[in-house]
């Protein structure tokens, strides 16, 4: 039953990193792809019908994760107090960013909220890097199972690591790079004319920057946690995902370079499943590692809900998700297309 | 300061804040459906431009709402985070089940609402103003459901670890408590709601422009706002003073400022608590009335303060006494100038009724404030426990977070808070002078 759970929680997370995730990355390349004011009002409506309906995934699944493993979302909530509440206030910029730019038509108005969209989009993008980083090297876990981490200590993974370290940055800007491969793709996809081309140009040159960090990252991350590789060796099938992932960026690019929007779109999208699986493969059945000692690591044994309550979440959680999807395609079939410029809302 | 006092202001500025906007929010949903469904049935293209205008309003009032909510969601790991371990099991039912049920519905739908008039067509545009209402009274049922548990707790046993483990999902859904809690809180929604209408109708009558429209949102308002507030009275709030005075006595003596048990205990009007010498400073009260609210009986007993140890007592009682008694009093005012508004309304002659117009736009920032203090009513009432009789609050708190942290993101939220606010006026000013008609169908 944790298993199950342990696999829809990681599903609803790599739900939420490929739609919120363009996102994200229209905003990191916000400024690359946008030239004129007329064309950033273009990226905006790109993602403006749905930003929210994808945003909502996080709290879904940090909702969900709070219902099945109480003990981790308590100990890590509290554990990575100053980034998360970071995070929370980025993610305000973000949404009042997007919400009430149209608002005003202003010469000084949309630069502002350009701006804001496109710097907390990057930083978003970093921090969440980094937290997936913090996830992957372990944090300092006492015997109740809780932890505090400053903002950093003296820039290494060892017994006493910050939110930030050389592992940690590296995972962010990795992220940072692949968001903004994301959401170039995605911008790609859902305009036409010149914003098109610059989108498919920023992708093609950004995809080496991804190569590049994603194999820095892969043997850094090997390094840290020793979990990863005795989890491919146990079971060798998990192999498969990180090929999965291999052949999906490849074909991303190749996909880029033929002109095909859609295909490259979705293979940058299973490119970012296929990662984030074989990094839940890599951990399971850790939900968070301790630094130290590796009783204190919190699993999906020792941080679930009681039986009961899991079963009974069960019941409610595949109709309510099978409703999701019924909504997330209406939603995307009624913005099906590209966007032009004379059509924003 | 200590971290205690610190995570508790930080938990309570932020949820206060974030309020402001779904209790009209929820209550609009609502008024903007009836417009639609004016619209449909009469085919008059001044309701759907009513609707129209609204529902503008409702978009910044929902973004707020979405962006000052995801902290909320949070702070329960970071800020009270033994809390949320011992109680996540239970809890964690509801809030899960407020993600995949109602934001995704309200999420989804209400992009189609706000960009999808023209395409959709007047039913299909209908059905979506009927789903993001639906979504967000949904919402509302989850929170209060995990707000009554944590009030009344049902449906749980002490696990191995000291956690609490969820024994029965019906009797989390059902709580008793529930029940009234929830119409008590949507229904202070639609009054906000409905005097925000009526407040904005009475603008347009007052300084003479957009008069149609007006005219339409001081009736809907009204009507709307009166039958809200007869709901919050009866029965929504007499069921919620029930289920108070059986499981919350000590909340009950708190709110009413009854420091000694009586027999024919007298209802205080004003008052100031004097916590030194344990009475009422400059007393008005309505003799035995208490009683007689709370038992139907002139002479029964209500137990005061003096009846319970005091570190049972919520920790702030004059905080208690006062929201209580502000909450009554505006709803009652509410209750006074709404019914005089309705008879006029009925007589044909409240547009032309300056004064009555006058007081109606001046009522709009006091149902935020009686919805407020009904909420600080139940939640510092709800002291010193966390979970009613379970946990508390101090044992909840993420210990490890310290008071130099959770100070530095308070003041961030205050910082940050206080631009949001400045930049919420602005906009929702700059759509109230631009007005009802020039909103085209998009």
């Amino acid at each position: 039953m944790e298993t199950i759970w342990f696999w829809l929680v990681a599903c609803m997370l790599v739900a939420y990193v490929i739609f919120d995730g363009f996102d994200f990355g229209a905003g990191i390349v916000h400024f690359l792809v946008a030239r004129t004011d007329a064309e950033r009002c273009v990226v905006f409506s790109t993602i403006g019908p749905v930003w929210d309906g994808n945003e909502v995934w996080l709290l879904a699944a940090g909702g969900t994760l709070y219902f099945a493993f109480p003990a981790l979302y308590a100990s890590s909530f509290s554990g990575f107090y100053l980034p998360l509440m970071m995070v929370l206030w980025l993610l305000i910029l973000r949404g009042v960013s997007i919400e009430f730019r149209n608002h005003v038509e202003s010469p000084v108005w949309h630069p502002l909220w350009d701006a804001g969209f496109a710097i907390a989009s990057a930083l978003l993008a970093i921090f969440f890097g980094a937290a997936l980083g913090n996830v992957v090297r372990g944090v300092p876990l006492d015997a109740s199972g809780e932890f505090f981490l400053p903002l950093w200590t003296d820039w290494t993974p060892g017994q006493s690591p910050g939110i930030l370290d050389w592992y940690t940055v590296l995972a962010g800007v990795t992220v940072l790079a692949v968001l903004a491969l994301h959401g170039a793709l995605w911008v790609a996809l859902k305009t036409a004319g010149e914003i098109e081309v610059r989108a498919r140009r920023v992708a093609g040159r950004v995809w080496w920057g991804v190569l590049v960090l994603m194999n820095l990252l892969t043997v850094a991350s090997f390094r840290v946690q020793p979990r990863l590789q005795a989890s491919f060796v146990a079971r060798p099938w998990g192999w498969v995902f990180p090929f999965v992932a291999i052949a999906a960026l490849l074909t991303a690019a190749v996909m880029n370079y033929r002109l095909r929007e859609r295909a490259a779109f979705l293979a940058s999208s299973l490119f970012l499943a296929a990662m984030l699986v074989s990094v839940a493969f890599g951990l399971y059945p850790c939900v968070l590692p301790s630094n130290g000692d590796p009783e204190l690591s919190l699993t999906i044994a020792n941080a679930s809900a009681a039986p009961y309550g899991l079963r009974v979440g069960l019941v409610w959680f595949i109709p309510g998700m099978l409703l999701t999807a019924a909504y997330f395609v209406y939603a995307y079939r009624s913005f099906a297309g590209k966007v032009g410029v004379e059509e924003r809302p | 300061m200590d971290a205690l006092t610190i995570h508790r202001l930080h938990f309570a500025f932020t949820v206060t804040f974030h309020y402001l906007f779904p209790q009209l929010t929820m209550g609009l949903a609502l008024l903007i459906l009836i417009l639609k469904t004016m619209a449909l049935r009469t085919g008059n293209p001044h309701y759907a431009s009513a609707a129209r205008f609204w529902a503008k309003i409702f978009a910044i009032n929902f973004a707020m709402g979405v962006v000052t909510g995801i902290p909320m969601e949070f702070q329960f790991g970071t800020n009270w985070s033994r809390f949320a371990k011992s109680a996540g099991g239970v809890i964690g039912q509801t809030l899960a089940m407020e993600g995949v049920f109602s934001f995704f519905l309200e999420s989804s739908f209400l992009g189609a609402f706000l960009y999808g008039e023209k395409r959709l067509g007047p039913k299909a545009h209908w059905f979506t103003a009927l789903l993001v209402f639906l979504g967000s009274w949904l919402s509302g049922f989850f929170i209060v459901a995990t707000d009554a548990w944590m009030q009344h707790p049902t449906g749980y046993a002490i696990g191995a670890h000291g956690e609490m483990v969820l024994t029965s999902f019906w009797s989390l859904l059902l709580n008793p408590w529930l029940g009234w809690q929830y119409i008590h809180t949507m229904a202070g929604s639609v009054v906000t709601a409905g005097v925000a209408m009526a407040a904005v109708g009475a603008f347009y009558l007052l300084t003479g422009s957009h008069q149609e429209h007006g005219r339409t949102f001081v009736r809907l308002g009204v009507i709307a706002g009166i039958l809200a507030t007869v709901l919050m009275l009866f029965p929504s709030g007499d069921g919620q003073g029930r289920n108070i005075a059986w499981h919350q006595p000590v909340t009950l003596a708190a709110m009413e400022g009854l420091f000694t048990t009586e027999q024919g205990a007298p209802l205080a009007i004003l008052g100031q608590p004097d916590m030194d010498r344990r009475r009422l400073d400059n007393p008005l009260v309505v003799p035995r009335a208490l009683s007689f609210l709370t038992y139907q009986s002139w002479k029964a007993e209500v137990k005061g303060l003096d009846s319970f140890p005091p570190q049972n007592w919520p920790d702030s009682v004059p905080l208690v006494y006062y929201s209580y008694h502000i909450m009554v009093g505006l709803g009652t005012i509410f209750l006074a100038v709404l019914a005089i508004a309705a008879f006029r309304l009925w007589r044909g002659a409240l547009y032309r009724s300056r004064p009555l117009l006058w007081l109606l736009m001046m009522m709009l920032p006091f149902p935020y404030i009686a919805n407020t203090a009904g909420w600080i009513t139940a939640e510092v009432g709800r002291q010193p426990w966390l979970i009613y009789g379970v946990m508390r609050t101090p044992a909840g708190v993420s210990a490890q977070v310290s008071s130099g942290n959770a100070l530095f993101t308070l003041i961030g939220f205050l910082g940050i808070y206080t631009i949001l606010s400045i930049l919420f006026l602005f906009l929702v000013y700059r759509e109230i002078e631009e007005g009802p008609e020039r909103a085209a169908a998009v």
